[in-house]
């Protein structure tokens, strides 16, 4: 197992009207292939930033940052990220969406009906080929997403970044859409980073669980294993001693190790 | 501005009369479970259609009372005013004119006395040419000076400087250059047009939201792409904001324009029947420029509101 990403004493300063912020600092860390790994931390501590610096929108103000062997320099399609908010452009249909994508990433070496198949595929796979020439507005917020996770697998990326993807969602619905994803990432083998702030979410979903320090100067606290066999059910975890003491520990590096002052 | 506040008049008609057939539904519901309720075997249905169309004429008198009854008091004091003075024609007056007028609206006597129909649909041309110029030149204009900030800074001066002058200061620049008067007042237009479109696109630029471009990065969309898939897609209604606030200057300023200049065109016509004193010609005018103008911009509110996409 090999890294795929590599993050090597990164740190990120912001200039702001009250001067220079140091978001993140010293942040060291290797993603291998297949592997799924959740960003967690309270608020404010850099774990956006780190991912939006995984997936190149925003470039590192020390270190180094190697995806593939390569110089992270900007955003491509080899690193898919699943926005919070789902971002979906209105004026498409679903179908229009996931295709612009697919169109991006394989139009110049395969024809139209393979282009129109696979974004077929990426709608069946999260169960959305009913709603492909619906446009977003006439969709539920759980449906949005759904289509933004096929929009980001229909690439094939070699990694897939996701912020926060069930932030906004209600719990029933954020659990059918995990449930989802555990579908699709074991079918597709995906390499994943996730950023989360939901300890559940992230035992049940990671192999790895990255927990970040508070910030100003946020750096990464402690890295937990997640060592439960897949696929998992989230029937069974929930009485799974292993889960429970994964769980734990999380809380307890939140709660009690990385206390927040009353906010 | 007046036409401003008539649209947001408009606007609220919609969801009252809504309401109001709510309760309508309503009132129908109850009163088919009481005719129920007291006499089962009297088809309830009989009963139904005089219900609702008593409430249906309710309803739509609520709708049609308030505007009539403004546009009766305006008369009502029109014709007061009109009796006070004897140069003012009163509505009567007006009406019969306005009926001769408009029985024959194409005729042509000579290039200075042609029916009114000539002089509307000539102003129409010189907004349509004037108008549309300016949006084929200040379309791209926005999108650059919305793009790149540096265009942004250079030309930003010179626009602030530019835009509050009277677009009738520009006539005599078009006289010389043009040589004609048709032309020049073409132009006053497209000087007026031209702001809005240019200020209104580039503000869509700017605020495109920057999850749609983190899309178009992360997807590494071409440069044509972007433009065509989300730039062009986002902007589209503040152009069309654009187009409507400019379409009602320019509807404005080509009365005053057309009067400077001569020839065929409403303002022109109404200059003229100030030298031939016929007043209820001019009040004949003034709604025609006024209906007019209300019709190109619910056209254009209607355009919007198909290219206003849901809220995410």
């Amino acid at each position: 197992m090999n890294a795929i990403v590599k993050v090597e004493n990164v740190g990120m300063t912001f200039d702001t009207k009250k001067g220079r912020f140091v978001a993140l600092q010293n942040v060291n860390l290797q993603i291998r292939q297949g592997e799924v790994v959740s960003l967690i931390g309270h608020s404010g501590c850099g774990k956006s930033t780190l991912l939006n610096l995984i997936a190149g929108l925003t470039l590192p103000t020390s270190g180094a940052m190697i995806c593939n062997g390569r110089e992270i320099a900007g955003p491509g399609p080899e690193r898919a990220v699943v926005f919070q908010n789902h971002s979906l452009l209105p004026w498409l249909t679903c179908f229009e969406n996931v295709h612009l994508a697919v169109e991006r990433v394989f139009g110049a070496k395969e024809g139209k009906d393979k282009l129109k198949a696979r974004t077929n595929a990426a709608l069946e796979m999260v169960h959305m080929s009913h709603a492909a020439q619906k446009m977003p507005h006439e969709i539920s917020g759980g449906m949005k997403q759904r289509i933004g996770i096929a929009r980001a697998f229909a690439m094939e990326p070699k990694i897939l970044l996701m912020d926060e993807p069930f932030g906004a969602l209600d719990a029933l619905t954020r659990a059918s859409l995990q449930d989802e994803l555990i579908g699709v990432m074991e079918k597709t083998g995906a390499t994943v980073v996730m950023v989360t702030h939901d300890v559940d979410e992230a035992v049940l979903l990671s192999d790895r669980v990255v927990m970040m320090t508070n910030g100003p100067a946020a750096t990464i606290g402690e890295i937990l294993e997640v060592k439960l066999a897949k696929p998992r059910d989230r029937l069974q975890l929930a009485h799974d001693p292993h889960f429970a003491e994964c769980r734990g520990a999380i809380l307890e590096f939140l709660y009690q190790k990385q206390m927040k002052k009353a906010a | 501005m007046s036409t401003a506040t008539l649209t947001s008049g408009l606007v609220t008609v919609g969801p009252d009369t809504e309401a109001a057939s709510d309760t309508r539904n309503d009132i129908i519901v109850s009163k088919q479970e009481a005719s129920m309720l007291a006499a089962p075997v009297t088809p309830a249905p009989a009963a139904e259609p005089s219900v609702s169309i008593g409430e249906r004429c309710g309803s739509f008198l609520r709708a049609v009372l308030p505007p009539l009854l403004g546009f009766a008091f305006i008369i009502g004091l029109w014709a007061l005013v009109a009796m006070k003075s004897a140069d003012f024609p009163g509505p009567a007056k007006t009406l019969d004119a306005a009926i001769t007028l408009f029985s024959d609206p194409f005729y042509q006597n000579g290039p200075n006395d042609q029916g009114i129909g000539w002089n509307i649909l000539s102003s129409l041309k010189r907004v349509a040419i004037g108008f549309g110029v300016a949006a084929l030149v200040g379309i791209p204009m926005g999108f650059i000076i919305g793009r790149f900030a540096f265009m942004n800074s250079m030309l930003e001066p010179i626009i602030s400087i530019l835009r509050p002058v009277s677009p009738l200061a520009w006539l005599p620049i078009g006289l010389m250059v043009f040589k004609a008067a048709d032309p020049a007042s073409t132009w006053t237009i497209f000087i007026c047009s031209i702001w809005p479109m240019i200020l209104n696109t580039a503000q869509g630029v700017q605020r495109v939201p920057q999850d749609y471009l983190n899309v178009a990065r992360v997807l590494n969309l071409s440069e044509f792409k972007i433009i065509t898939k989300i730039l062009f897609p986002s902007v589209l209604p503040y152009m069309l904001t654009g187009i409507r606030l400019s379409i009602g200057t320019a509807w404005l300023v080509i009365v005053a324009a057309e009067m400077l200049t001569g020839g065929v065109g409403i303002g022109f016509w109404v200059w003229d029947e100030w030298n031939n004193l016929k007043v209820e010609h001019i009040i004949i005018a003034i709604f025609v420029i006024g209906i007019v103008g209300l019709v190109l911009e619910q056209f254009l509110l209607l355009i919007a509101r198909r290219f206003s996409y849901g809220n995410n």
